[in-house]
């Protein structure tokens, strides 16, 4: 099978919150490794794009999709879909670092246990451990503290750390609810130079409140308003010649 | 500019005042029957009080001797009760914390454990009499009391571990849940560990208000006397909450100090077992940080 240009695709995608519809035929196309960044002013709908793709909106119960999201050409919404695994391929990253009340080298390690059986050997376990901490360009920081608690770690090792728990079962996508708006602006430059060292290798879909981040560190941008995409294009191409009115008007700050 | 009291200001003091001693006088007399009733139990009771006290069984048609076949049989009541209700209130506050969808039954099933709660103790005694000793053929026994007790506990130990699980913040639910962990997974390696203590305590917490109990237990399976240790569950027992009972009111010519003695002894394991549940909750909180 050749490899999709395509990471994510929705298809006609409606989105009900008991009699509220949050999404209105949403079509988009998230290209295969790159940073795809999702903006627009609160209750856009961003946070539910997001939130639809690893199927993570279901729990609630009074919540109604139609239409499709694929996911390297799947529907994820269609038959003979196992959640799980849905979410093994597409991890995702939340506003707070919310690591697990665990060990650091145990969070690391959660997501691998759960889709895996059998003991896991010490030595494959370091192996593991040490790879996706470095990863996140977090390993130096903490291999003397991986007994450590994870929720005693700063706020900017917890984040990364919640990215790095992602990557031992080889996600293809990321997606981030605003990452960096617990951290601090070092903390935020930080991560930022993380995910874009990550890109490549996953395709990220990111939401963000700060339009200067989704300028600096995003190659496409996706402009949504009311539940609707208005505009999808290069990052540069966005911020420079928006095609659209609102978001020329939004990019300038005249709401939001 | 002046930043002196206006009258209006000394009057709001003198309210002031006025209303902090009053709220404080009534939390003292909140207190104040608690410390009777111990410095009254210790006064009357501490003659009775010693080793063979714990040791020999009641002699002289009750009039004397001590409360070993009651302290033993309380053991075994709350024991037996404790296997039913804590599998069971565990495993119900497990559904309705991490599983059960907010529906009409959920809300339902909530209120009817509400209510539970609020029955009375000598209706759970007519309930056990009924349903354990003779529908389930138990007969009096440690297992119809036992059974009886259980079932009144149930409430508190659903409540109060549906509380501590509730307690674990729900991001950590939403993490596991997002890397793919079912229910039971997340339960198991994120929610138990972190509400553990606070169901212990709960139960600790069961235990004391069961080891009380008189109603539930005197129709079931508690006896007015027995000289002897019970050697099976299906055997009668004396219980300590009901010797108190039985020798304050029902026999004649018993020493004053004797009843006080037994009450000390029951509220003195009340007492220990909730301190017990309040030094446990204090260490495993101050290990918890998050």
């Amino acid at each position: 099978m050749a490899d999709p240009v395509y990471a994510i695709e929705t298809e006609n995608l409606n989105l009900w919150y008991g009699t509220f519809q949050a999404l209105i035929d949403v079509n988009l196309k998230v290209r295969r490794g790159l940073i795809t960044s999702l903006i627009g002013p609160s209750g856009c709908g961003k946070t539910t794009i997001l939130r639809s793709i690893n199927r993570i909106n279901e729990r609630l119960g009074y919540v109604r999709t139609t239409g499709k999201i694929c996911v390297l050409d799947t529907n994820i919404y269609g038959e003979d879909i196992e959640i799980s695994q849905v979410r093994r391929h597409v991890g995702m990253v939340f506003q707070r670092p919310n690591p697990l009340p665990l060990s650091v080298r145990e969070n690391v390690l959660f997501g691998y246990r759960i889709h895996n059986t059998g003991k896991l050997a010490k030595q494959q376990a370091d192996e593991i451990v040490e790879q996706a901490l470095r990863q996140v360009l977090l390993w130096d920081h903490v291999k003397d503290r991986l007994n450590r608690k994870a929720t005693l770690l700063s706020l900017e090792e917890q984040q990364k750390l919640c990215i790095a728990r992602l990557l031992p079962v080889k996600p293809s996508i990321l997606l981030m609810d605003e990452p960096c708006s617990a951290l601090d602006p070092e903390a935020t430059a930080a991560v930022e130079e993380l995910i874009w060292d990550l890109r490549g290798t996953y395709t990220i879909l990111i939401v963000t409140h700060n339009m200067a981040q989704a300028r600096r560190a995003s190659d496409e941008c996706i402009f949504m308003l009311m539940g609707k995409l208005i505009e999808h294009s290069k990052t540069e191409d966005m911020f420079v010649t928006p095609s659209r009115k609102e978001t020329a008007d939004y990019i300038e700050g005249r709401y939001g | 500019m002046t930043f002196e009291a206006t009258e209006l200001n000394i009057r709001n003091k003198k309210m002031e005042k006025l209303f902090r001693i009053l709220f404080l006088m009534m939390t003292l007399l909140l207190i104040l029957p608690v410390l009777i009733i111990i410095c009254l139990l210790l006064a009357e009771g501490h003659e009775a009080l010693s080793v063979d006290f714990f040791l020999t069984a009641p002699q002289n048609g009750m009039t004397a001797g001590g409360i070993f076949p009651a302290l033993v049989g309380t053991l075994w009541l709350v024991a037996i009760a404790l296997l039913v209700s804590v599998p069971l209130g565990v495993a119900a506050a497990l559904y309705l914390s991490e599983y059960a969808p907010d529906n009409w039954l959920t809300r339902i099933i909530n209120l009817a454990i509400v209510n539970l709660a609020g029955v009375p103790s000598i209706v759970h005694a007519l309930f056990g009499v009924g349903a354990f000793v003779l529908f389930f053929g138990f007969g009096t026994s440690i297992l119809a009391a036992s059974f009886t007790l259980a079932i009144m506990t149930l409430p508190v130990v659903i409540v109060s571990t549906r509380e501590s699980l509730q307690a674990v913040p729900l991001a950590f639910r939403e993490a596991c849940w997002n890397m793919g962990a079912t229910r039971w997974q997340t339960i198991r390696h994120v929610v138990l560990p972190n509400s553990i203590s606070g169901i212990l305590t709960g139960i600790i917490l069961e235990v004391s208000r069961s080891v009380g109990e008189t109603a539930p237990i005197m129709f079931t399976g508690a006896a007015f006397f027995l000289p002897f240790l019970p050697q099976s569950v299906f055997d009668q027992t004396m219980a300590l909450s009901l010797h108190l009972f039985v020798i304050s009111t029902q026999v004649p010519g018993v020493p004053e100090h004797l009843p006080f003695g037994v009450a000390l002894v029951l509220i003195g394991i009340v007492l220990l077992l909730n301190s017990i549940s309040i030094a446990f909750r204090m260490y495993l909180r101050g290990k918890k940080k998050w």
